[in-house]
């Protein structure tokens, strides 16, 4: 197996150096995501902002432990919502979705996934993809937990 | 490396046995096969021996009355007095087969719920210990919560050891099962199982001994160990999976209720009521695991033959080696005993500043194969402080030179994560 395939030098340096990371305030939703195989763990907070129907992704804030590539995708991910409305951010999370189950045969659009296409190569090596999922997951969970509560 | 001390004579010859062991991997790279602790790699006999069974003897056993149910029936009953050979069992009534070694656990935990001389009940005590792997505590904390007893357990001393200073406090009036495993799937410790079944019967507390990683390397003795119940796995002793067992005192297996209802558990049904057939078959309902039982039986004659007491020394040199090599890496710490005398074949290890995700995947792509993760055994993960680690582990098959490929691919995993 190609290992350069799955870890580009984007996500080795999202590894080592990862954005947004921390657990900030203020926040509506906070959740705890756990990948029960390998114990990788993220707690998570997002913070929404703006008119009930325009929520804007103000900030994520997260403390994650984990690999390389769980650790990679939290702080890609970020980047990627943070400031955007909420059904872009959820697109974003839909086309990442798709590469990682897309057996390495999606090509990505870097327009909306940005340093996310650099994952390309995880969706070759099933037991990695859940790593890849773990944070988007939980800001799936959050922000779909914050949005609930506005409609409330 | 011949030159290590221990090595298992004809240790080239040992690996003929195991076809899988020939296997290229992606790259046209050889198998280097270190994840026995999670399952272990089968010999050409048990994969003969379940062939020929299914080929000329298959059929139902105990209820198939013809040529072929007689052969199946012997087959599968003969493979219980190898396993009652292999446990030094005092009956071959005691051996019961189960599909794992989570089940033959959770048999006893189970049945322990329910009104008879060895219920728990509220205010009663089980005591496990720090180091179990999921299976020996997930079942004693639905009895406990069920029953409303309480749970405790042996702590961990910081070099991997039972804590046993407490010992008095643990095991008291109250205790009616300790539950422990004999070799810790994580940290590798060989557990005082004697001394602390002695403290146990001293209570009347009965002892339930979880030998997954102890039957594929240590003598197993049941009656030198003085335990009441037993429980081992197939696949880790070199046998097919979804074949287990626990062995039990026939006094204790007698008094306790039985586990799953159905077929060939019964002496009489009727619509009213049933009786139920006598040890070991009131513990296994519907067919059972026919071929997997008979290649268990060829498992553990093969293990016998090359000898449990050779067997476990080549571990202790293969692992004495390893922890050298390991010990050579900056970076490199072992949780677990570093004195190979007192620990079995799996070395969990991390590496600073690399997860151990990371570290499997870089091996795998080196033909190098370990577990990462927590090993089924987060609570002793959370005592050392940490989440998961990655596992080396050996078994009769394994070479100096497997450890030394294994050294070097921890060395290119750090020159490829750019860790110093």
């Amino acid at each position: 197996m190609d290992l350069d395939s799955l870890y580009q030098e984007i996500i080795l340096d999202h590894y080592r150096s990862p954005h947004h990371a921390g657990l900030r305030e203020p926040y509506e939703a906070e959740v705890h995501h756990v990948n029960p195989t390998c114990g990788d763990e993220i707690t998570l907070r997002v913070h929404l902002d703006g008119d009930p129907d325009n929520l804007i992704v103000t900030d994520v804030s997260y403390d994650a432990e984990g690999c390389s590539i769980s650790q990679a995708a939290a702080s890609v991910m970020t980047d990627l919502v943070i400031g955007q409305p909420v059904d872009k951010a959820f697109a974003a999370h839909e086309a990442f979705l798709e590469l990682m189950q897309g057996r390495g045969q999606v090509e990505p659009d870097e327009e909306v996934l940005e340093d996310g296409i650099a994952f390309a190569g995880v969706a070759k090596f099933p037991a990695r993809i859940k790593c890849a999922l773990l944070s988007w997951m939980a800001f799936k969970d959050a922000t779909a937990q914050v949005a609930t509560k506005e409609e409330a | 490396m011949s030159e290590l001390t221990g090595l298992l004579p004809g240790l080239e010859v040992i690996r003929k046995d195991f076809p899988i062991l020939e296997r290229r991997l992606s790259g046209d790279l050889p198998l280097v096969y270190l994840d026995s602790a999670n399952t272990s790699q089968k010999p050409q006999v048990v994969i003969d021996t379940m062939v020929d069974h299914l080929e000329r003897h298959n059929a139902n056993v105990a209820r198939a009355m013809h040529q072929l149910g007689a052969e199946s029936s012997a087959a599968f009953e003969e493979a219980r007095d190898k396993v009652a050979r292999f446990l030094n069992a005092p009956s071959r009534d005691e051996v019961i087969f189960a599909k794992n070694a989570s089940e033959a656990l959770n048999l006893v935990a189970n049945t322990m719920a329910w009104a008879g001389p060895l219920e728990v009940k509220a205010g009663d005590r089980v005591v496990i210990t720090e180091m179990e792997h999921h299976s020996n505590i997930v079942p004693w904390q639905l009895l406990t919560e069920r029953k409303g007893a309480e749970l405790r357990w042996f702590g961990l001393t910081d070099d991997g050891h039972l804590d046993l200073s407490n010992i008095d406090e643990l095991i008291t009036e109250n205790t009616k099962v300790v539950a422990l495993t004999w070799v810790s799937n994580m940290l590798g410790t060989v557990n005082p199982i004697a001394e602390i079944a002695r403290r146990a019967h001293e209570v009347g507390a009965v002892v339930v001994v979880d030998a997954s990683q102890a039957a594929p390397q240590l003598p197993v003795d049941v009656q030198a160990v003085d335990a009441d119940f037993l429980a081992f796995t197939g696949h880790k002793v070199t046998g097919p999976t979804g074949i287990g067992v626990l062995w039990g005192r026939t006094e204790l297996l007698d008094q306790l209720p039985p586990f799953l209802g159905g077929g060939e558990m019964i002496t009489t049904v009727t619509m009213e009521k049933s009786t139920y057939a006598g040890i070991p078959h009131k513990f296994e309902a519907g067919t059972p695991p026919i071929v997997e039982a008979v290649g268990l039986g060829a498992a553990v004659d093969y293990l016998t033959e090359i000898g449990l007491e050779n067997i476990h020394r080549h571990e202790q040199a293969v692992t004495g080696y390893l922890l050298d090599g390991l010990a050579t890496i900056g970076g490199v710490s072992v949780l677990g005993p570093t004195d190979p005398a007192q620990r079995g074949g799996a070395v969990s290890f991390e590496i600073a500043g690399i997860h151990p995700h990371d570290v499997a995947q870089t091996l795998d792509a080196g033909g190098i194969a370990v577990r990462a993760g927590h090993h089924c055994a987060k609570p002793a993960h959370k005592r050392f402080g940490v989440q998961s680690s990655t596992r080396a582990s050996s078994y009769l098959y394994t070479t100096p030179a497997e450890i030394d490929a294994l050294i070097e691919g921890i060395n290119y995993t750090k020159k490829y994560f750019k860790v110093t």
